[in-house]
């Protein structure tokens, strides 16, 4: 009752919920504008605003609601394809906005991991890299039985990712080389690392012609959750456990404790006895651990060979998952449910009214601008601000730690 | 590990209450020196052994540094350079296990290991087949071709940075100044137009970085990544939207013709090195030496380093620390924009998604690696595009073993790995970069 009291009151006086809200909101309202920018029907009629402006207001009135429509339909549910009454058509659409979720739900946890012992890792492209490249090879090369081979693969995408974030913690300990450098860096290392591979025999697939990599064993793909016409795979699960133990790593565990001591305050941490340098290595060992496993849904769940996209730009997309859920594991899945439903809806979008997909990474970065300003939010509305802005202001800090 | 520990002198005389700070240096470990040594050692023998040995006996090494002037070319005995070089390394590094560089002589011994290993594997790689020589001066002229946009966004970065706002959105305002300068330039059909308007995109793009950081008081580094991602989705958008449909009304704009200056491009090699540029390269020496001079020489760079490392000292004097720093942020998109214009008129013409793919990054690592000193990020900007022409290079050189490409194009990242571990380490930011100001 109380609980219940108290959000009410935090809605009404311009709580978390109401800005998140709210910023959703007005993200989407400028969407609207640049759909009707880019729809050629309202271009035409804006040549002759002056004559009929409410022409140019109507085309543009269809454009948007077509547009968001589309997303619509494209992340929750469709009609047209449900009419059907096939389990494909009516979950197909939550299917794919889970499909995109699951990597950015792990990335999310691994950048806000990262974020809570006051390291920016801006390195989880390459740690997605180096998991694929380790799950995959040992998903194509070795041929082991049933639930080994998959267990054996999934360890390998783990200790992939696990190793090259631990290299720039390790980096950071030892002679204090700044984290973002080094990740950026190791990011393109790791790239090129897997170009290079992909003109390798035995890593490329015959008649190495393109550059893609041997087609994954059946045995160590991740199983399929809804059937084999949903793309939707076992990654979520691991996703979502994964959010689970980040949770009870930061709130019930000695060492969470002292990574958020660390990422709180190095010095009062060093005083207290903790080793910092200790704390940079282990949270970095398990953010690229994190994002080995988002390599892992990549590709043993979501596609089966290699390719050099096989990020599919996720290492970048995860930061703004992490600063939409706030670096809390629980804000990360919500905020990866929906990036991943943007990404499904903003597919389909393209594909059915011509708006580009580009407007979703728009929308995405004006929400995470819009939470991240909740004093704008609430000047916007005309909200009465209550308690103290909850902005990313306690995620990272400045270069100084 | 250094430590620093605060030693209170005992209480004589009247500087009583003075308390020195001093840095105690523990010596290295025996471990950590013979381990050391023992790795500069090994890359003493690669370069000697290994790259010696394994180049083509009695060849020549020729370093092209003047194609018209052949008084100008160096030509070193490829094998004998490289073993001489090795040893060098070997014994810098037994002396490191024998007895121990100081620590500030370490860096230099680093530097000189860097340099004769890079020296020797070039010796090695041109006797890949005989009559090849190395275009010395073509490698000096990409370094700078790649290092022009590094080099002003780093400018960018030292300018906010220094004046307390941290700009993780160099990127970003580099993506807004390629597309504006693009578009612009298309549409005025006037290349100093679409300067103009990139300076202007990026400055916008540096206006939503202050107004977002000063007046909202967000995160700086959550809303650089931010922005870099706005830019990224809107400059994306735009150009799929309105652009591409269009794309010879509104994304063919000319690119700029090189100048050559009147005297000084006849200097021989520095001539058609640095003086055969078009107009961006010129205005970045100029904003090389401006930034240089007004940050550490001028009124308006003594305020600006005052706000940035101790806004309510600066502000008790009298000095506006928030119309500083809007300024200052402004001004340095407006430069990461040129470097943006760069991109786009100043090189290939067209705009095309996501052309700055990560060169923002890079200018940012600068930054950082430059210690926040324009020299600095300058160097450092300048190490990268020297490592990523010499990559480029090597792919068209024929080595005596064939290195795949796609590991050559790693060693720019690599050696900034290298280089910000080894040479440079712990840095220090001024002191109150990424805290926003607010009065009480």
């Amino acid at each position: 009752m109380t609980r219940w009291s108290e959000r009410w009151s935090g809605l009404r006086g311009g709580g978390t919920v109401l800005v998140t809200a709210l910023a959703f909101l007005v993200a989407m309202v400028i969407g609207a504008v640049l759909i009707a920018v880019a729809d050629p029907d309202t271009q035409a009629a804006s040549t002759y605003f002056f004559s009929y402006p409410w022409d140019t207001f109507s085309a543009a009135g269809r454009a948007v609601v077509a547009g968001y429509r589309a997303l619509f339909e494209g992340a929750v549910f469709n009609p047209n394809t449900a009419a059907n009454g096939t389990l494909a058509g009516i979950l197909g659409p939550i299917s794919e906005t889970l499909v995109n979720a699951t990597p950015l739900i792990l990335g999310g946890l691994a950048v806000g991991l990262a974020f809570r012992a006051g390291l920016f890792n801006i390195g989880g492209q390459g740690q997605i890299v180096m998991g694929a490249i380790c799950a995959g090879y040992v998903g194509f090369a070795w041929h082991l039985p049933v639930v080994a081979h998959l267990v054996v693969a999934v360890v390998a995408g783990i200790v992939g990712g696990g190793f090259w974030g631990g290299l720039t913690g390790w980096l950071k300990a030892r002679t204090g080389a700044h984290e973002v450098i080094t990740t950026i860096m190791l990011n393109y290392v790791a790239v090129y690392l897997l170009a290079f591979l992909l003109s390798v025999k035995g890593f490329q697939r015959p008649p190495y012609g393109q550059a893609i990599s041997n087609v994954v064993e059946p045995n160590a793909r991740l199983p399929h959750l809804l059937g084999g016409d949903l793309r939707l795979h076992a990654g979520l699960i691991v996703a979502l456990l994964a959010a689970y133990a980040v949770h009870w790593l930061l709130t019930r565990s000695t060492l969470g404790f002292q990574l958020r001591a660390v990422g709180a305050n190095q010095s009062a941490a060093r005083t207290a006895g903790m080793s910092v340098e200790r704390s940079y290595v282990v949270v970095m060992v398990l953010s690229g651990a994190l994002c080995g496993l988002a390599g892992v849904s990549q590709i043993l769940g979501t596609n089966s060979a290699i390719t050099g996209d096989i990020d599919a730009g996720i290492g970048f997309d995860a930061i703004t998952v992490a600063l939409l859920g706030r670096a809390k594991a629980g804000g990360i899945v919500w905020a990866g449910l929906l990036f991943g439903a943007l990404h499904a809806g903003g597919v389909q979008m393209q594909s059915s009214t011509g708006t580009p997909v580009d407007l979703v990474v728009v929308v995405q970065s004006l929400i995470v601008l819009f939470i991240a300003a909740p004093a704008l939010v609430r000047a916007i509305f005309r909200i009465r601000a209550t308690s103290a802005g909850v902005g990313g202001q306690q995620l990272a800090k400045g270069w100084n730690g | 590990m250094e430590r620093v520990t605060a030693t209170e002198v005992p209480p004589h005389g009247p500087e009583a209450d003075v308390v020195v700070h001093e840095v105690v240096r523990p010596p290295l470990s025996l471990r950590t020196r013979l381990t050391s040594g023992l790795v500069l050692v090994a890359v003493g023998a690669v370069c000697a052994l290994l790259l010696g040995l394994s180049a083509t006996a009695r060849a020549q090494a020729d370093f092209v540094l003047s194609p018209q002037d052949p008084h100008l070319s160096v030509s070193l005995p490829a094998r004998a350079t490289c073993v001489v070089l090795g040893v060098v390394v070997a014994l810098l590094g037994a002396w490191q296990a024998a007895r121990g560089w100081s620590r500030e002589a370490m860096r230099w011994v680093l530097a000189v290991t860097l340099l004769c290993f890079v020296l020797s594997f070039l010796c090695w790689a041109v006797t890949g087949a005989p009559g090849t020589s190395f275009d010395l001066l073509g490698l000096l002229q990409n370094t700078i071709l790649t290092a022009v946009p590094l080099i002003l966004g780093a400018l960018a970065g030292v300018l906010c940075e220094r004046s307390g706002v941290i700009n993780v959105a160099i990127e970003g305002q580099m993506l807004a100044g390629a597309f504006a300068g693009a578009l612009v330039a298309s549409l005025a059909g006037n290349g100093y137009v679409g300067i103009v308007g990139a300076v202007v995109a990026g400055a916008l793009m540096g206006l939503l970085l202050a107004l977002f950081a000063i007046r909202y008081l967000v995160n700086q580094v959550v809303l650089g990544v931010v922005l870099n991602v706005f830019a990224l989705g809107l400059t994306g958008f735009m150009y799929d939207a309105l652009m591409q449909p269009n794309a010879d009304a509104l994304n063919l704009p000319k690119t700029f013709d090189p100048i050559a200056l009147p005297v000084l491009s006849k200097i021989p090699v520095l001539g058609p090195l640095l003086f055969e540029a078009n107009i961006i390269v010129y205005l970045m020496y100029l904003l090389i030496i401006a930034v240089d001079v007004a940050l550490f020489r001028t009124r308006w760079g003594l305020r600006t380093r005052a706000v940035g490392e101790h806004p309510l000292a600066a502000d008790t004097v009298g000095i506006k620390v928030l119309a500083m720093r809007y300024r200052n942020v402004m001004l340095g998109g407006a430069v990461a924009g040129l470097a943006g214009a760069y991109l786009t008129i100043g090189s290939v013409g067209a705009f095309s998604k996501n052309i700055s793919s990560g060169k923002g990054f890079i200018a940012l690592a600068a930054v950082i690696f430059g210690r926040w000193s324009p020299r600095g990020a300058i160097a450092a900007a300048l190490l990268f595009g020297f490592t990523d022409a010499l990559a480029t290079l090597l792919s068209f050189t024929q080595t005596p073993v064939t290195i795949p490409t796609n590991l050559l194009l790693m060693l720019p990242y690599l050696a900034t790995v290298f280089a910000v571990a080894g040479l440079v380490g712990r840095v220090q930011a001024p002191g109150a970069d990424g805290e926003p100001y607010v009065k009480e």
